[in-house]
């Protein structure tokens, strides 16, 4: 690594932050260093921060986009509490994350933007560089820009103001990547993908990475350099994947492997939107994607698709959902297969649309008119939205019913080091077909085991018959308003539902399977913090352990045995304590503590230590 | 999309069950209408889909011996939407009313329409709300005394064929309850039209809005305020199909044929297939006292439908793609390969 006669020290893992405007790549700059460090055999995590305003005013509080990429040499499940190298390219990027970084971290800002007019718009009273409030911090000041700019002018080529300036953060880029010791070509690589039908962008690009990687090089404010070793005991085909890419793909998978055509009837929201435009992408595959006029819509025209043959899909968020309700309970008297993802956000109404929260389990459980019981199940990892995605296909395809899958905005848009799974091996789904003509077909005839009716599908002969939302009689599935039929139908649809616990796995314990002081419980996207939390403490000594749901409703048969076989049991979520709410309904003979965030964060693995450790010295 | 190899008849699709509107209602007609004109389209049992929303006409599907789904108010055109889309070999009808396509459900009729979605959409329009007993519906006269409009309705009503033509329209009818011939012919046409099809029934609502329509169709007085059109024909109505229509600057005009110095020469000829939507429009919009209510098929032109062009773009896709299937999916872009 050239000229080398700085400092390495070795480090297990990194966090980088990267911010600056919404319009200046943070995002771009972010997935070229995780993709660099993923080649290198690293472990990583990544999450995006971004405001719900598009372009903001620049250079103010309001416009403030970040970054972070976690890497480290062994597992990595979390983005990283606080970052250990912030990079910020204005003042206002460096006032907004500077309660982000750890004390002593490595700061580097572009000087160029360290002026009276841009700490006005940052909303800077002192000069954060004389004001002692960088102490202790080691800051780099380079002058990104102005460095970038004369990179590129040297070049002369034809390039605007604005194009030079887009460089900058190649600049950034060749930086970090001398700073952690990685190969500069991964980075070249990735600017010749990224530009491949730009010529001169490859080259101004190109050349301001290595202008970047040389001034780290070269000059003496940046004394050390860091290694992170390659990932040990991972193996395999990696890539990374975020969580709603790995939505979209694993509908695609459970479609196939059930052998039939994936629909989706969707509206745009915000985190959810991804899955609309992946899947849009792959028609190829048999893919039909339907943007309609509104959620409703959206959801209804899935319910169509579904009573035709196909699966249909309908993809949103927490207000969407809400509007949505109605026709769910429509899947649900009809008992048509239909997959409805939720990728939760910070509520109620519009709330914090670009930011995470658990907030909408009551709603997926409960949020409907009647008796209208339907399965939840929850991804806990960007990567296994894949897997959930499949089992909510395998569910309401084999169980003929809607089924919520609950994702959130933290794994929608976060990312992790993912493998591949191999697809030739993943279960086949077989839903309850007809046979044309089949002389035993009724509408509401009803398999023994799992209680779900049939799916006969329009074009099949002699199978013809009417559903809808009005109550049906048993078997024969007639518009029926008697008083005892309706109990046995709401009690056949409830008692369909919780079948559906013979058919999903128990639930594991992390940590000591055979119980303990303290078990530490949650559900969906906060697994990589509790999981991380939990098992730092258990190295330490502590005697505590997780249980982390995914399947929501109904629960794992084993539920009460896990919960048996400890003393105390915490319920953490990013809500007011829903989860733990519903728990208490199902599970009432024991007696829950909870903690909760409603910050529109994920949990910091630090503050759930303090608070299990402070759990588990209570009396 | 597949055809019947033996005819069939109206008993093929009759259900064995009770029929239970009210004795008198309209939709007992436009029932009979329906279950005749279907054999006349080549269609197969299996083959017919009938989606409708909630309201009196939504009860259509389970009168039907054919696949069928009675949904929620106002949301039938978004699931037979879906269904059309995934499935474009079905043959799918839509029956509504007035409140639950125009109120409950005007956005997704407006965008139904836009799309050209292959769907064959019958709007039972009674002016009121049956099923809830008689409350204003988006399409009652102004001024109209219902339940909910005690001292009047202060809204003005939609036309459905106006909002359906603004919308982009390929295919609009009207027709009356009353005139089984006349349905049988323009469910024919609907059928065979490819797009999305718009039939207006002016329907009788024999209990909460009974003769709302009787002030044009009535035997007596029906020939002097209706006119029928039909395709490359003269715009003539009238007892003694003396009467007809001319544009007059930019307006419609009703004439007398041999009086003021009109022949028969002025009158208009109906051309449903022409693309400009202007004379189909004002001709939808004709009202009584003023004009004579226009009968019969207005608008029928060709466009690509929505489904039709989706599926040239799944096939196109399928053709060119790199990507072949879901493994080559998730091993696209960067891979790493850890050892």
């Amino acid at each position: 690594m050239g000229n080398n006669q700085k400092n390495v020290i070795e480090l297990e893992e990194v966090v980088v932050k990267f911010a600056g405007d919404s319009g200046d790549g943070m995002q771009l700059t972010g997935n070229q260093f995780s993709d660099a460090s993923a080649s290198f055999g690293n472990d990583l995590s990544t999450f995006p921060d971004y405001p719900s305003e598009i372009r903001a005013p620049q250079g103010t509080v309001a416009g403030v986009s970040g970054f972070q990429v976690h890497i480290g040499n062994k597992a990595v499940q979390t983005p990283g509490d606080l970052a250990d190298v912030l990079i910020a390219l204005n003042p206002a990027a460096l006032k907004t994350n500077m309660k982000w970084v750890k004390p002593g971290a490595t700061i580097i800002i572009d000087i160029d933007n360290f002026d009276n007019k841009h700490y006005k718009k940052a909303g800077y009273i002192e000069d954060p560089l004389h004001d002692n409030s960088l102490k202790g911090y080691t800051l780099i000041k380079a002058p990104i820009t102005s460095l970038s700019r004369a990179t590129v002018n040297s070049l002369e080529l034809d390039i605007d103001h604005k194009t030079a300036d887009k460089t900058r953060n190649q600049f950034v880029m060749g930086l970090l990547f001398w700073l952690f010791n990685r190969d500069v070509k991964k980075g070249e690589e990735f600017i010749v993908k990224k530009f491949a039908k730009k010529p001169d962008l490859v080259t101004i690009n190109k050349a301001v990475l290595f202008a970047g990687y040389n001034y780290a090089e070269t000059v003496e404010a940046i004394a050390t350099q860091f290694n992170i070793n390659p990932a040990k005991n991972r193996k395999g085909t990696f890539r990374q994947v975020t969580g709603n890419a790995a939505t979209a793909w694993g509908l695609i998978a459970g479609t196939q492997k059930a052998g039939v055509k994936l629909f989706l009837g969707s509206y745009p929201i915000t985190p959810a939107t991804e899955i609309l435009q992946e899947l849009s992408l792959h028609k190829y595959l048999d893919v039909k994607t339907f943007q309609a006029e509104d959620e409703i819509a959206g959801i209804c025209s899935a319910i169509g698709a579904s009573f035709a043959g196909s699966l249909g899909v309908t993809t949103t968020s927490g207000p969407g959902l809400a509007l949505k309700t109605e026709a769910a309970g429509l899947a649900v008297i009809t008992e048509l297969p239909l997959v409805i993802v939720d990728v939760q956000r910070g509520g109620p109404s519009t709330g914090l649309p670009t930011k995470t929260e658990q907030s909408d389990l009551m709603q997926a459980i409960y949020g409907r008119h009647g008796e209208s019981p339907l399965p939840v199940i929850a991804a806990s990892t960007p990567g296994n939205c894949f897997k959930f995605a499949f089992e909510a296909v395998r569910i309401a395809l084999e169980h003929m019913t809607p089924v919520i899958l609950l994702t959130d905005g933290y794994l929608a848009n976060g990312t992790e080091l993912w493998e591949i799974p191999n697809v030739d091996k993943l279960p086949e789904i077989i839903p309850p077909l007809v046979k044309d003509n089949d002389p035993d077909f009724q509408p509401y005839r009803r398999d023994p085991e799992k209680l779900n009716r049939f799916w006969a599908i329009p074009g099949q002969e002699g199978l013809q018959h009417r559903i809808g939302g009005l109550e049906k009689s048993d078997i024969y599935g007639a518009v029926s308003h008697d008083p005892f039929n309706h109990e046995v139908m709401s009690k056949y649809r409830a008692g369909k539902v919780q079948k559906i616990e013979n058919y999903i796995p128990e639930q594991k314990i992390i940590g000591n399977p055979k119980g303990g002081e303290l078990l530490i419980i949650g559900w969906g996207g906060t697994f990589g913090a509790l999981n991380v939390a939990v098992t730092e403490l258990r190295e330490e000594g502590y005697d505590i352990s997780l249980a982390h749901f995914n399947y929501i409703f109904p629960l794992p048969k084993n539920t009460k045995e896990v919960f048996s076989k400890f003393k105390k049991h915490l319920v953490c979520e990013l809500n007011l304590g829903q989860f733990v709410d519903y728990l208490r309904s199902q599970h009432p003979e024991f007696s829950y503590q909870q903690y909760n965030k409603i910050q529109g964060l994920p949990f910091f693995i630090k503050e759930l230590k303090n608070k299990f450790k402070k759990t588990l010295e209570e009396k | 999309m597949t055809q019947s190899q033996t005819k069939l008849t109206r008993a093929d699709f009759q259900i064995d069950g009770q029929v239970k509107w009210c004795a008198g209602c309209g939709g007992y007609p436009i029932l009979a209408a329906v279950q005749k004109a279907l054999p006349e389209t080549g269609v197969t049992k299996e083959n017919v889909v009938f989606i409708s929303g909630i309201g009196c006409s939504s009860r259509f599907p389970y009168y039907m011996k054919t696949y069928g789904f009675h949904t929620l108010h106002g949301r039938a055109l978004p699931i037979a939407s879906g269904l059309k889309i995934s499935r474009p070999d079905l043959h799918v009808w839509v029956a509504t009313g007035d409140g639950d396509s125009m109120a409950i459900g005007g956005n997704h009729f407006i965008h139904t329409i836009r799309r050209n979605i292959n769907l064959n959409i019958m709007i039972f329009n009674n002016k009121i709300y049956g099923l809830t007993k008689g409350q204003y519906s988006p399409t009652t006269p102004l001024g109209s005394i219902t339940k909910t409009s005690p001292h009047g309705t202060i809204e003005n009503p939609f036309l459905p064929g106006e909002l359906t033509i603004a919308a982009q329209g390929t295919f609009f009818a009207r027709v009356v309850d009353k005139e089984p011939k006349g349905m049988e012919s323009v469910f024919i046409d609907a059928a065979k039209h490819d797009g999305t099809s718009v039939i207006e029934i002016l329907q009788n609502c024999v209990i909460f809005n009974n003769d709302i329509h009787e002030q044009i169709v009535a035997k007596d007085v029906r020939d002097d305020r209706m006119i029928l059109l039909e395709h490359d024909k003269k715009m003539i109505f009238g007892k003694e199909n003396d009467k007809g229509l001319i544009l007059d600057g930019q307006e419609i005009k009703a004439v007398k044929i041999g009086e003021n110095g009109i022949t028969m020469d002025d009158i208009l000829v109906h051309d449903k297939k022409t693309q400009n939507p202007n004379i189909h429009y004002m001709l939808a919009r004709m009202t009584y006292p003023e004009l004579p209510v226009a009968i019969g098929v207005i608008r029928s032109v060709d466009q690509p439908t929505y489904e039709a062009m989706l599926d040239e773009q799944v096939e196109h896709a399928k053709k060119n793609s790199k990507i072949k299937d879901l493994k080559g999916l998730l091993h696209s872009g960067n891979i790493f390969e850890i050892k």
